[in-house]
């Protein structure tokens, strides 16, 4: 059954409340996204009718709590064309990135080697990375941005060489918007040698993506940024290359057979899977990817494209308002970051509070790209599938209503 | 336009210290410098004192903050040069509390002098730590000042 769009915010009950006395006007999605009702009542379902421990269970129950758990891996390798032995469930973006830089960089990096990262990374993917090339004693490059936000391939061909092991880049940066051109990178690295790794936290849930498209090595998301739960997360990898990963935590069900002084795991995803899952969060991370599939990757990213658009338009046409990112256009996903001159982003985001609009202030988790803008922090508005041009105009009205406030 | 809970945040007295920061700058004889960071926001204060007798002798702030830390800061250096050591500690310990919702005894946050406006600020949860930042510089200069001893 195909959903309108249109009045796909009717099913997000959040939406209704009042903040502050007036409707809330949520503009924070690349943060957190909110939950439908289906999402809801699949988590509340779940624990009414099908809750028990995955896996070792012989009784009807555990069996049934089993099948929507591996369900909803099958439907994860699905929605990003995988293979479902390829997807490995994890507390989110975070976690299934320092696994990669635990597990597997681990297993490959070697005296000499290289490890590029760009300078628009959210700290999830900076950090880790850092301490894989601290702890291999291993060099870590940067990719710089050029005017426009968007990353400098042609420094990019020049740091690549045959002493790249891993690239890791972002798909979509969560602070400029800046959709990366990751097929092309990909190809780029492979070129070289190099694994490639990919942070798709603010890319999923906003447009289709496919593994065999992009052909990256490795790929991590969130589910409570695709309108599902907190609490879990994907990462998905090549077979071969999941095989010769290393688990980061070990315990029960990751075994095949432990003896006193050894043990043999378990394939992968099994083996990287170690004590209970968040089960009932992976049952409603299902039912968040049948929610998007219902309205269908066109109408969402056209609605986005169409508001991003709108909210720039409007955003550039107020005085002493700085746009940081590339250009409305394919380029640029569904969020703005900006800075109102003579206004700190800290109070921005306040005032808008205060007329129910909520944004973020601050660094957004990326302090050297903040450093490269030059600026210490910025003011962030993200959409997702819900907003309207009623919430693009709220956010404007009150950014005019902040200057005048502070009268600048 | 919600502006009741909003004026009450911004008073002209708290945009006053924050459009025009007192002792803001750099001391050139300074004793102990303090560099703090808020890590949820990026927000960065230096903080300067010279220190005679155990005094304050002279104290200065720079650095990269919202409206309610610069003010906070520009009010806590009107408020402790000059001042001695026992007595700052005990407006930075008055003034934490406060901020904590714990209001203490009224001539304790009357001496804050036009600090004693910023317990307006608990009513903004998000931004208690854009007011505190500069007092846990000063907090910790004394510390390191005291240790060296």
């Amino acid at each position: 059954m195909v959903k309108n769009i249109a009045i796909a915010r009717n099913d997000f009950p959040i939406l209704n409340e009042k903040i502050n006395g007036e409707p809330l006007t949520y503009l924070d999605n690349a943060a957190t996204t909110q939950k439908p009702q289906a999402v809801i009542d699949a988590l509340t379902h779940y624990y009414e009718h099908d809750n028990a421990n995955i896996h070792r269970g012989v009784y009807t129950l555990a069996e049934r709590a089993t099948e929507g758990y591996e369900g909803v891996r099958q439907h994860v390798a699905k929605f990003i064309h995988a293979a479902t032995d390829e997807v490995i469930f994890t507390r989110g973006t975070t976690t299934s990135l320092n696994w990669v830089a635990l597990g597997f960089a681990s297993q490959v990096l070697q005296a000499g080697d290289e490890i590029i990262i760009t300078v628009m990374e959210h700290h999830s993917n900076l950090v880790p990375w850092q301490q894989a090339a601290q702890r291999a004693g291993v060099k870590l490059r940067y990719v710089e941005i050029n005017e426009q936000g968007e990353l400098d391939l042609a420094q990019y061909a020049d740091l690549l060489s045959a002493k790249t092991k891993i690239v890791a880049f972002t798909h979509v940066s969560n602070v400029l918007g800046t959709i990366n051109p990751v097929k092309q990178m990909t190809k780029m690295a492979h070129d070289v040698g190099a694994y490639v790794v990919v942070d798709g936290a603010q890319a999923v849930g906003h447009f289709k993506v496919d593994m065999q498209d992009l052909d990256c090595d490795f790929y991590a998301f969130s589910g409570h940024k695709v309108y599902g739960p907190t609490g879990i997360g994907v990462l998905y990898g090549k077979r071969e290359l999941l095989t010769l990963m290393n688990p980061v935590e070990f315990g029960g069900e990751m075994i095949n057979l432990v003896q006193r002084q050894i043990t043999d795991f378990k394939p992968a995803p099994e083996k990287f899977e170690a004590g209970t899952m968040p089960i009932a969060q992976a049952i409603g991370l299902g039912a968040a990817l049948a929610y998007i599939e219902a309205i269908g990757w066109p109408a969402i990213e056209a609605h986005e494209q169409e508001l991003v658009n709108a909210a720039y338009a409007q955003l550039a046409a107020i005085e002493g308002l700085t746009i940081y990112g590339p250009p409305a256009g394919p380029t640029r996903s569904a969020l703005i970051t900006f800075n109102l001159n003579g206004v700190h982003p800290h109070d921005v985001a306040t005032v808008l509070d205060t007329q129910g609009v909520a944004v973020r202030a601050g660094h957004h988790c990326a302090q050297p790209l903040m450093q490269a803008l030059g600026v210490s922090a910025t003011t962030r508005a993200s959409f997702g599938l819900y907003n309207n041009q009623a919430d693009v105009d709220r956010l404007c009205a009150a950014l005019v209503e902040t200057k005048e406030f502070f009268q600048v | 336009m919600n502006l009741g809970n909003l004026s009450d945040l911004y008073r002209q007295l708290i945009l006053d210290h924050a459009q025009h920061p007192h002792h803001h700058g750099d001391l050139a004889a300074a004793d102990q410098t303090v560099t703090l960071n808020n890590p949820t926001c990026g927000d960065v204060i230096k903080l300067q004192v010279e220190l005679k007798d155990d005094r304050v002798a002279d104290i200065a702030f720079s650095g990269d903050g919202c409206s309610i830390s610069q003010a906070s800061a520009s009010m806590m250096t009107d408020l402790v040069k000059g001042q001695s050591l026992t007595d700052v500690q005990h407006e930075i310990a008055t003034f934490l509390e406060m901020l904590m919702g714990n209001s203490g005894e009224d001539e304790d946050v009357d001496a804050l002098g036009d600090a004693a406006v910023l317990a307006t600020v608990i009513k903004f949860p998000a931004r208690i730590k854009c007011a505190t930042l500069a007092w846990k510089a000063l907090e910790q200069a004394i510390g390191e000042a005291k240790n060296n001893e």
